[in-house]
This record gives structure tokens, C-alpha cells and sequence, in this order.
């Protein structure tokens, strides 16, 4: 199971902190707002995350004063592989 | 918007009656066609006719969006209804027709939605019907409601679908946009942390499919895959609207163009020279410049002999019009259009649109095309919507095929009528 790190752009303000909390994943741009380090395209909105940078981007979800972060584990499941109702 | 495009243009039609490469499909009954008219040219409409076994006929028919994304409309449609199906409570899924068309180059769907506008309300019955019934909508910008109010108004049970109005801005268009319009009349992009397919308006599984698709639906719904398939090629099948445009005295046209056709055969078609050509505009203004020459429209291919035609836009510059002006304009409106919600956009877009705008009026700093480059590296991928890479991607295409500009100018002249773009 992969974790991404999402960053939510429109709520993003680029205070700083998650670049902070996980300076190995993320860098700043010219006007302070997150850059995933080493990604191309999708990969910088959706960022994947190593199992030992789970802790610290835990972390930088809930510190977020903007609440533009969240963890999104795995995949998300194929149409029809978990249907309770079917 | 000026009054030009409160009016829809009568000439780009005729221009597809002329059409001597491929027989129309979809506009095929005509102007201004209303229900009568409809019936008898395209045969008699059950929208549950093809049933659930329809997005089974979009499967082999190979059919992909027309609203610039070329995603497999099937593929869509098959995850909004998994998701429907979903969980204790199954949601209603939602399918809009989404006619906005922010592209200032293009006017494909305009015209389709004034003259075959129940084609494209065939197709949205046809899909809301194989996703169980789905609820319908219809967003389009003010100038073409009218026509498609009135042909809702011809049709039996039409009062089941909703119109919504859509603003005349670029990202109108862009997809969660248009839920986020409907939904709470905000029509900018959202953070999509889950597909629209899965959560769009209200939660529900939601499908926004261009007017166009929607109109290729009906036909296939009608005649099937196999039909589908006898125009285009195995790539790219069926036949693809594209809005033309070039320097004066070409006028705008309108085209139905077999998939993967010759990007030359098109500008010839409507009236162009490609030899007289610097270059052409594929695509739209996320799209990207090409050498007229020896380029095939399919959404798929290599990139040197494939130009993908995204929303269907082929814009020709000759070759008195300089390269990098053309394009820091379009930057520049790219930039103010910008929704200001994401900062790389905000801040990225204009910076950008700025640097073009120096090397576009001579400033001689050998350093200006990297800074281009490394600002368009910069912004891409960042962002609630595609904004970004969609103007990365055009500018990295102008540094490209401009190249012989971009260094004549940056050392202090413009290469002006047929100069080192020819």
C-alpha cells in the first residue's frame, strides 16, 4: 500500500511548515509554496511518500494551519472490487 | 462578450456541406435542425434502446472525449456506474453535457449545439439511461441556451433535463468547474482528492461529457460500433469536429475531419496554403505549436508526425506574424485567467507571461529562454486543475518550433515577413 501526500493547491497558502517537517520530500518555490523534490507532473499534487517519511507528513497534515494536506492511502479501489451492496 | 458571439455563424456549415473528404455525421440534418427534422435524418430515438449494453458499443467503438482530455468516454462511464452501484444507499448518478467553450479559438460546439442540438440531447439520454437513469444537465454559455431551451421544449419527456448557464471564461469549461458551477454557481475548479466519477455534484458520481462526445454517442447508440469505426483509422477512429482558423482573408470554419486526417489536407480544405504557413496552433491554447507539415490529428502517436487535437482547435499563422508575440499574448490571457485560487498558477503564470512579454519586445538577455523554461518546469503539475501544464505545455512547444526567433530576438532583432521561422 503507497501513501500519497495531497496537497490541496486552493487552500494552500505556502506558509512553510510541511517543507519544514519533511525537508527530504519537499522544497519551496520562488513564492514559498511547496515543491515535491525529484517529481514530475500529478506527482507534485499527489506526492508519493517512502514508509519513513509517513510519520513526519502525519504530522504536517495536522499541523497545516491551512489544512491543505492529507494522507491518501493506497489506491483507490477498482469499480466492482468492494461493493457490500452488490 | 461581443455581440459577434451572440449570433451563430451560418457560414462555418456550408463550408461542411461542401465537404468533400468525409460525409457529415453529425450535422447531417441541416441547419437550424429541429425535432422533425432530426427524426427523419437520423431514424426513430429510444434512449433505452441500447441500454446498459451501450457503454459496451463505446468500449469497441473506440470512441474518446472531443472536449480535449481524448479520454476513453467508455472508461468514464463504466467507473460513474461502479460508483453508483456502490455502498448500502446506491447514488443517482448525474451525466452534464457540457457545451462551455472557454477556448477563444474555438467554435465547434457552439455550432453544433445551434443546429444538431438533440443529437446532443440524444446522447445524453442515451448515457443517463445506461447508468440507470441518471439525472441530466446542460451547461452551456448564454448565447447557445435559447436554442438548446427550445429544442428540450420539441422533445417527449425533455422537462426531466435541467439547463445551467455557463460564464464565459477559459476554465468554465475544465470539469470540476462545471460541477462546482452547478452545485453552488462558482464555476472554478475544485480539489479533486476523489474522481468526479466516484464524488461529483452533491457527492454523487457525476460524468461532465463534451456536447460533441455526447453527439457521437446518439450516433452510435443508433448505427453502432462497427459504423463508428468505418470513418478514421484503428488509432483514432470515427470523425472529429475542429474549428479553423488562420490569417485574413480565411474565414472560420467549422470541419467534421476523419480521425488521424493530415493536419495539411485540413488547412487546405479550409482554404489555406500550408507552404504560405509558419506554423500552426494545435489544439487550443493548452495545446501546442506545430511545423504545418506532415502531422497527423490523433490524440495518439508519435509526437513528431501526431498532433493531438485536444478540443478540436487548428489555428494557422502565416508567416509576416512573429511566433513569440502570438504566444505571449496567449500566455498573457492564459495568465489573467487564471482563477487565483492555486499559487503556482497565481504567481507562476504571470511570471511567465512576463518573461515572453521581455523577449517578445526585444529585450536582449541571453538568460530570458531559460528562465522560461525553468519557470514552466516550475508550475507544471501543480495545481487544482491543468492550468499550468496545459500553458507549460504550449510554451515549451513555442521555444521549440520558434527556436530561430527566440535567438534572433534574443539578440536584438525580430526575424519580421517570412524571417527564420519560414
Amino acid at each position: 500500500m503507497k501513501t500519497h501526500l495531497h496537497i490541496d493547491w486552493t487552500s494552500c497558502d505556502g506558509r512553510g511548515l510541511c517543507a519544514e517537517l519533511l525537508p527530504g520530500v519537499l522544497d519551496r518555490d520562488d513564492w514559498g509554496y511547496p515543491v515535491a523534490r525529484g517529481k514530475t507532473g500529478r506527482d507534485r499534487t499527489d506526492v508519493p511518500l517512502r514508509d519513513a517519511d509517513r510519520e513526519a507528513a502525519q504530522e504536517a497534515v495536522f499541523l497545516c494551519p491551512k489544512l491543505a494536506l492529507s494522507l491518501i492511502d493506497g489506491r483507490t479501489p477498482e469499480p466492482g472490487t468492494r461493493v457490500p451492496g452488490r | 462578450m461581443s455581440p459577434a458571439k451572440d449570433t451563430y455563424p451560418t457560414a462555418p456549415l456550408h463550408a461542411i456541406q461542401d465537404n468533400r473528404g468525409q460525409q457529415p455525421r453529425l450535422l447531417a440534418a441541416g441547419p437550424d435542425a429541429g425535432w422533425e427534422q432530426h427524426l427523419d435524418t437520423f431514424g426513430p430515438w429510444e434512449p433505452n434502446a441500447a441500454g446498459a449494453g451501450l457503454l459496451e458499443a463505446l468500449g469497441e467503438a473506440g470512441l474518446t472525449g472531443r472536449g480535449g482530455a481524448a479520454f476513453e468516454t467508455w472508461r468514464k462511464a463504466t467507473a460513474a456506474a461502479g460508483s453508483g452501484r456502490k455502498g448500502l444507499f446506491a447514488a443517482r448518478p448525474v451525466v452534464i453535457a457540457n457545451g462551455a467553450e472557454g477556448e477563444p479559438l474555438s467554435f465547434k460546439d457552439r455550432t453544433l449545439l445551434a443546429h444538431a442540438p438533440h443529437l446532443v440531447i440524444d446522447g445524453l439520454a442515451a448515457l443517463a439511461a445506461a447508468l440507470d437513469g441518471a439525472s441530466m444537465y446542460v451547461y452551456a454559455p448564454a448565447a447557445g441556451l435559447p436554442r438548446v431551451q427550445q429544442a428540450i421544449g420539441e422533445r417527449p419527456r425533455g422537462n426531466r433535463i435541467r439547463v445551467v448557464q455557463a460564464p464565459e471564461t477559459f476554465i468554465s469549461g475544465e470539469s470540476s468547474a462545471v460541477v462546482n458551477m452547478i452545485g453552488n454557481g462558482n464555476a472554478v475548479p475544485t480539489d479533486q482528492r476523489r474522481r468526479l466519477s466516484e464524488s461529483g455534484l452533491n457527492g454523487r458520481p457525476t460524468l461532465v461529457v463534451n456536447v460533441e462526445t455526447l453527439a457521437q454517442v446518439a450516433l452510435i447508440a443508433r448505427y453502432g460500433a462497427q459504423w463508428f469505426r468505418q470513418a478514421g483509422t484503428a488509432a483514432d477512429p470515427g470523425t472529429r469536429l475542429v474549428s479553423v482558423s488562420g490569417p485574413a482573408p480565411v474565414r472560420d470554419v467549422v470541419l467534421e475531419v476523419p480521425g488521424g486526417a493530415q493536419l495539411s489536407a485540413v488547412l487546405q480544405e479550409a482554404g489555406m496554403d500550408p507552404a504560405a504557413l509558419s506554423a500552426v496552433l494545435v489544439g487550443g491554447y493548452h495545446g501546442r505549436w506545430v511545423r504545418p507539415a506532415a502531422h497527423a490529428l490523433s490524440p495518439v502517436g508519435p509526437p513528431d508526425r501526431t498532433a493531438r487535437p485536444g478540443a478540436g482547435v487548428i489555428h494557422a499563422l502565416d508567416l509576416q506574424t512573429c511566433g513569440i508575440q502570438a504566444t505571449a499574448r496567449i500566455v498573457s490571457y492564459l495568465a489573467d485567467q487564471s482563477a487565483r485560487q492555486c499559487g503556482p498558477c497565481m504567481f507562476g503564470l504571470p511570471a511567465m507571461a512576463s518573461v515572453l512579454n521581455r523577449i517578445a519586445g526585444g529585450e536582449t538577455n541571453p538568460r530570458l529562454a531559460s528562465e522560461l523554461d525553468r519557470l514552466g518546469r516550475l508550475v507544471s503539475g501543480r495545481g487544482a486543475c491543468r492550468h499550468p501544464e496545459g500553458t507549460t505545455g504550449l510554451v515549451s512547444s513555442a521555444l521549440e518550433v520558434f527556436a530561430a526567433d527566440f535567438r534572433a530576438h534574443l539578440s536584438g532583432y525580430c526575424t519580421g515577413p517570412g524571417g527564420a521561422a519560414a
